[in-house]
């Protein structure tokens, strides 16, 4: 049997060619009686038919020639009536291996060329998978969302709430009840968008402190949540303002709530954001809403801008007047909050240069950061 | 506030080679927060020279030089920079004699600029150095001419550093002080807070001038009819009287200096008096000229009408809310806020009225905004100005121009003083510690509270403590708990991690819109951010279906005039945002917004008259009454889709984005709400009429719209130069969310064979596909599982006006295998509904 029935796979021998054995055993005269001669030769005839069958197409013919009904084998084997009893056992052993041998040969063969057969087809079928066709283009997540995302996510692992308010916002709700006074400089600094009539006392949101108030007047205490979203100052756009930006909120009041807390809360918080080598550092500040206050920075190793303390928001216990505006008595119950700026995270995690790149939704920003920022 | 680091030494005491920066970090770990350092930016030798003698010599240019021979060093030393001690210098300047003493500044010398000073060949001569001008040593504005050093007053020896000399060796540090800390902003104010941080010796400046008792009184009334918030406009008036002041007299170098540093430039001497002692001090002074006054000084409320002309030229007309200070000739001052024009003080001045007054915080912020007349004295009232100050800092005003500009105290003046007692903190034992976490000892608290000028009593239950007359932000225990903590130091504050009770997570609706975000990225789309302001049209156009008037929100005080308004529908900040990313060659899009858009009802006035008072909660009524003014904002979802949905490779034809990939993103967010929203043919004034859905959804009250999807007109994506096939999907994501949330209720899973088959109806075209496949569904009865539009064919064979729908179908029982029968039976019921409602029939 040869070693190799088609060397190359990719150039299979036509199947419509007819083989020789074929021709060979038509050639040969029909057979009159058993002789053990004849049978060899024609096992033999068909052994080399076999062999020498390289596709389905051409072993099915040599199965036909040489094996089939009009085979030179198949009429040795109708002779069989023809021979003495005495004899029949002989020669049914004769016939009978011979046809057997044959039987196995096309059987094996047919198993390696099925086999041979399938591997040139799965080489013909080989592409550039570097050209694959995408009927799909890449989508992305904001990066500013997936950031408030995460942040809410650290939290409600800690067993804190994710909190929401409207943006636009009742004046009271965004200054009155966090102790803005009307005719404090705080009041005229925070630079508010006012809506038409001013006298309907609604602006747009100018930080998320808002939502303190809404999750103190409608939650049982005690009250953990963070709230982060969209705000709006008038601030010209440019490489670090932008009129419209983002702000994560938390808030916390208890019995025996502490500025150690706060410090607690903040340290456990820039760790699990930013991994342990983040540090939180508190500075004295004012804030109507907070008393005592505090100016929330933050160290890191690896930041944009080498390793520095970094602004990143303020913080303090809630302002007695904050929770009297909520009915909470001051004397009872403490509370601690914080807020950070979203954009100004992303400035320093991910080296964000320009304001303009957040705002414009130029989709290149986007895919930067993909599902995952 | 910036603070000259050599004036802050005189009233505390600072190690020697501090520099700015340790300033900085000091102050900073009070409370006051760092911004830049001043410097002149002057260095090298810069020295006092005397012109010996000069030649004019005019230009071919038309101009006339002057070369002159200055001495820098006496006899034959050598100069500062190493050459003779006359040098030959040429000179542009006229103003000058011989004999003069001039600033000269040597080759080696560096200006501000920065301008380096060498020798250099210009007319004819080597100019080796430059004589200076005021400015260009960064003194002043002055540069008419060189800078005289007798018009300072001074004449000191030739060779004299004039960098020392003039205090341009001096540096300030700028802080920025918070709007509860007015005293904060005087050099006074500082130096107390620079002690508090590194515990040097403080002297108050204020304990430095003896108050000057008056004989004689000047009449002066304090009429508030009007207080506001029931406070009297002045509590405290203290008037001077100096007289025989040259006011033509120079200001000294080192006042010039000074101010120069603290940002303020200098004017006249008398001028640059007050101004120096408002920033020592804290105390606003205005002074007037005695001799313009008409009869004594009344402080009242400006009478409807009246009007003043204001030291800046500009004749204002008062609001009754105004604070004046009128004389017999009517008002003469905005209080604490301007001077009147008609008596201010000029180079004849001889008699000067100083006043230090303490004004209302509240009516001084009104005016100054009222009038968009923002002061360095507004600002200091606004924030609270220490009352005890007025009376010293009057004296130090009179002793300032006794001593510079040749005046003569007067005793005429007088001190109206009826600043209300402060009343005591209640201080309780152990508060400070409970609220910061820290355990203060009862030294630190005292301490503490006494290094920041408070007077402490004992009382049963702890402290009652008396705040420092400077300190009128300190009101409660707990602003004196911010006091001991800062003083002693945050960094002292330790880390407790405190333990929530157990929360619920993200509610329902925040998962799920996450989920939705997620998923649209995930299918191909960017999240992008629009802001929320556009033209009223916008609104218009895509925030009702059918046009007519659409409610909307304008900003009072909007940054774009263009854009005043507050989006009804994220779809023209989309259009926009697509525009951009044409312009910038990224022509293939899919993008998304989740955001708010602002909805107010029609026909409902917004927001409310209402500002409830503050530290108190309101009532539910009042609470209602404030949020029922609050227009809606749902939550809205914006999709949009420009240029190819798949692009051009090899062996892919591009296909364009259309409406199909519209409701694609729509079944996405069904998909990833688990609501289904409903699809039929709609029409949107901003949208194809053609090729338009509307979305719904059902609810307890029956089906609810909750958006649309579609192609834009081309005409409107044409107006947003953008290509003329646009699709887009708007869908108020709040009423998908609320519709979502039931618990799927699963069906048993069928093992039993399927019997499938395909159904081909011929119906009108103009019956909508959707409405032919239900009316399959509802005729085909339970065995139907599964049925699904697979073709759509128009043309031959098919009688015009109507096509031929191919749906295939799937049938299966729970229990056994369906015969080929049974699933024809249920077919034709199915063809039987169809021909029923839309007049289907078979497709022979």
């Amino acid at each position: 049997m040869p070693e190799q029935l088609n060397p190359d796979p990719t150039n299979p021998v036509p199947t419509n060619t007819v083989p020789a054995a074929t021709t060979e055993a038509t050639g040969i005269t029909e057979p009159t009686e058993i002789t053990e001669a004849g049978v060899a030769a024609a096992v033999n005839a068909a052994l080399v038919a076999i062999a020498a069958a390289s596709d389905s197409a051409a072993l099915k013919s040599v199965r036909t020639s040489h094996a089939g009904e009009a085979s030179v084998l198949a009429k040795l084997n109708g002779l069989m009536r023809t021979v003495p009893p005495t004899e029949k056992a002989a020669a049914g052993k004769l016939v009978g291996q011979g046809r057997a041998r044959v039987t196995q040969a096309l059987t094996a063969r047919e198993g390696e060329i099925l086999e041979a057969e399938a591997a040139a087809q799965l080489a013909a079928e080989e592409v550039d998978v570097t050209a694959a066709l995408s009927r799909w283009q890449p989508g992305a997540r904001h990066p500013l969302t997936l950031l408030q995302e995460r942040v809410a996510d650290v939290f409600v692992g800690m067993g804190w709430e994710v909190a929401e308010g409207p943006e636009l916002e009742s004046e009271w709700f965004n200054f009155d009840a966090l102790n803005f006074d009307e005719d404090h400089p705080a009041r005229a600094m925070q630079d508010t968008f006012f809506i038409e009539p001013t006298s309907a006392h609604l602006v747009l949101r100018t930080h998320t402190s808002p939502v303190q108030l809404r999750a103190l007047l409608s939650r049982e205490l005690p009250v953990y949540v963070v709230a982060p979203g969209r705000v709006y100052r008038t601030d010209e756009l440019d490489a670090t303002h932008t009129p419209v930006f983002h702000q994560i909120e938390g808030i916390a009041v208890d019995k025996g709530l502490t500025m150690a807390h706060l410090r607690g809360t903040l340290d456990h918080f820039v760790k699990a954001m930013f991994g342990d080598e983040a540090k939180v550092r508190l500075r004295p500040n004012y804030f109507p809403f907070t008393e005592p206050s505090a100016e929330l920075d933050l160290w890191h190793p690896t930041f944009a801008g080498g390793p520095r303390w970094i602004e990143w928001g303020g913080c303090g216990m809630v302002n007695a007047n904050v929770l009297r505006s909520a009915g909470i008595d001051p004397d009872v119950y403490s509370g601690f909050a914080f807020g950070v700026g979203v954009e100004r995270a992303l400035m320093f995690r991910n080296d964000v240069k320009d304001m303009h790149d957040m705002v414009e939704g130029d989709v290149r920003f986007s895919q930067q950061f993909g599902m995952a920022v | 506030m910036r603070v000259p680091l050599s004036w802050l030494g005189e009233y505390v005491d600072l190690e020697p080679g501090t520099t700015p920066e340790d300033v900085h970090a000091a102050l900073v770990s009070v409370g006051l927060e760092e911004e830049e350092i001043h410097r002149f930016d002057i260095s090298g030798p810069v020295v006092v020279g005397e012109v010996v003698e000069f030649v004019d010599e005019p230009q071919s240019n038309g101009k006339t030089i002057r070369w002159c021979q200055v001495r820098v060093a006496p006899g034959d030393e050598t100069a500062a920079d190493g050459g003779p001690a006359v040098h030959g210098i040429v000179c542009g300047a006229h103003n000058f004699f011989a004999g003069d003493k001039v600033v000269v500044t040597l080759p080696g010398a560096v200006l501000p600029g920065p301008f380096p000073i060498a020798a250099r060949k210009t007319y004819g001569h080597v100019s080796d150095g430059m004589i200076a001008s005021a400015r260009e040593l960064g003194l002043g504005d002055e540069h008419e001419g060189i800078l005289r050093l007798a018009t300072l007053g001074l004449d000191p020896a030739v060779g004299t550093d004039a960098i020392a000399l003039l205090g341009l060796d001096d540096a300030a540090v700028e802080v920025n002080v918070t709007p509860d800390r007015g005293y904060a902003f005087s050099i006074r104010g500082i130096a107390r807070e620079y002690s508090h941080a590194t515990g040097a010796t403080f002297r108050d400046p204020a304990l430095a001038v003896a108050p000057i008792v008056t004989a004689s009184e000047f009449p002066v009334t304090v009429d508030d009819e009007a207080p506001i918030r029931g406070r009297v406009g002045a509590s405290v008036f203290v008037t001077r009287v100096v007289r025989g002041v040259d006011a033509t007299r120079p200001s000294p170098a080192w006042l010039i200096a000074r101010l120069k540093l603290a940002g303020i430039r200098s004017v006249s001497l008398v001028v640059d008096v007050t101004n120096y002692v408002m920033l020592e001090l804290g105390q606003p002074i205005h002074g007037y000229d005695l001799d313009t006054l008409t009869g004594g000084i009344i402080v009242r409320r400006a009478q409807p009408g009246e009007t003043l002309t204001t030291l800046d030229n500009v004749p204002r007309v008062l609001d009754p809310e105004d604070l004046l200070i009128a004389d017999d000739s009517g008002p003469i001052g905005l209080a604490g806020v301007m001077g009147g024009a008609a008596t201010e003080i000029g180079d004849s001045t001889t008699s000067l009225l100083v006043e230090a007054a303490n004004f209302d915080p509240v009516s001084i912020a009104r005016t100054a905004r009222r009038h968009k007349l923002p002061s360095e004295a507004s600002r200091r009232f606004e924030r609270g100005v220490d009352p005890a100050v007025a009376v010293v800092a009057a004296a130090r005003v009179v002793q300032l121009l006794i001593e510079l500009a040749g005046g003569e105290a007067d005793d005429l003046g007088s001190l109206h003083d009826a600043t209300p007692d402060v009343d005591p903190i209640d201080l309780p034992s152990g508060f400070i510690s409970g609220l910061i976490g820290l355990e203060y000892t009862d030294e630190e608290v005292r301490s503490s509270l006494a290094e920041i000028g408070a007077s402490l009593a004992e009382t049963a239950s702890g402290l009652a403590v008396t705040p420092p007359s400077w300190r009128p932000d300190l009101t409660d225990k707990w602003t004196l708990a911010e006091e001991v903590a800062r003083i002693v130091g945050y960094d002292r504050i330790p880390s407790v991690l405190p333990v929530a009770p157990p929360g619920r997570g993200l509610t329902a609706s925040q998962v799920l819109r996450r989920t939705v975000a997620q998923t649209l990225a995930a299918t191909g789309h960017t999240e992008v951010l629009a802001y929320p302001f556009v033209p009223e049209t916008a609104n218009t156009l895509f925030g009702a279906a059918a046009g007519g008037t659409v409610p909307q929100v304008r900003i009072a005080n909007p940054m774009d005039g263009e854009a005043p308004y507050l989006r009804t529908s994220l779809l023209p900040g989309l259009l926009d945002i697509a525009h951009r990313n044409r312009s910038r060659g990224l022509t293939d899009l899919a993008i998304f917004e989740v955001g708010l858009v602002f909805k107010p009802e029609a026909g409902s006035a917004f927001g409310s008259h209402l500002v409830p008072p503050a530290a108190v909660r309101p009532s539910a009524e009042v609470e209602a009454e404030l949020n029922a003014g609050i227009p809606p904002q749902p939550l809205t979802l914006g999709v949009l889709l420009a240029g190819n949905q798949v692009r051009h490779q090899p062996g892919q034809l591009p296909v364009p984005a259309g409406w199909q990939d519209a409701l694609t993103a729509v079944r996405q967010v069904a998909l990833a709400t688990g609501v289904e929203i409903r699809v039929a043919q709609g029409s949107h004034q901003a949208l194809h009429p053609g090729r338009t859905a509307v979305l719904s959804v059902a609810t307890a009250a029956g089906p609810r719209v909750v958006g649309y999807a579609g192609e834009l007109l081309p005409t409107v994506a044409r107006a947003a130069d953008l290509p003329a096939v646009v699709a887009v999907a708007e869908i108020d994501l709040s009423a998908v969310l609320d519709a979502a949330g039931d618990p799927v209720v699963a069906q048993t899973i069928g093992t039993m064979p399927a019997a499938t088959q395909d159904l081909s109806l011929v119906v009108a075209d103009s019956i909508p596909a959707r409405d032919v496949l239900q009316a399959v569904i509802d005729g085909s009865g339970g065995l139907l599982e599964h049925a699904e539009l697979v073709d759509d064919y128009r043309g031959g064979g098919i009688e015009p006006g109507r096509k031929s729908l191919t749906f295939a179908l799937r049938f299966r029982a729970p229990d056994r295998t369906l015969t080929a029968a049974e699933a024809s039976d249920a077919k034709l019921a199915g063809v039987a509904a169809a021909a029923e409602r839309y007049g289907a029939s078979l497709r022979e």
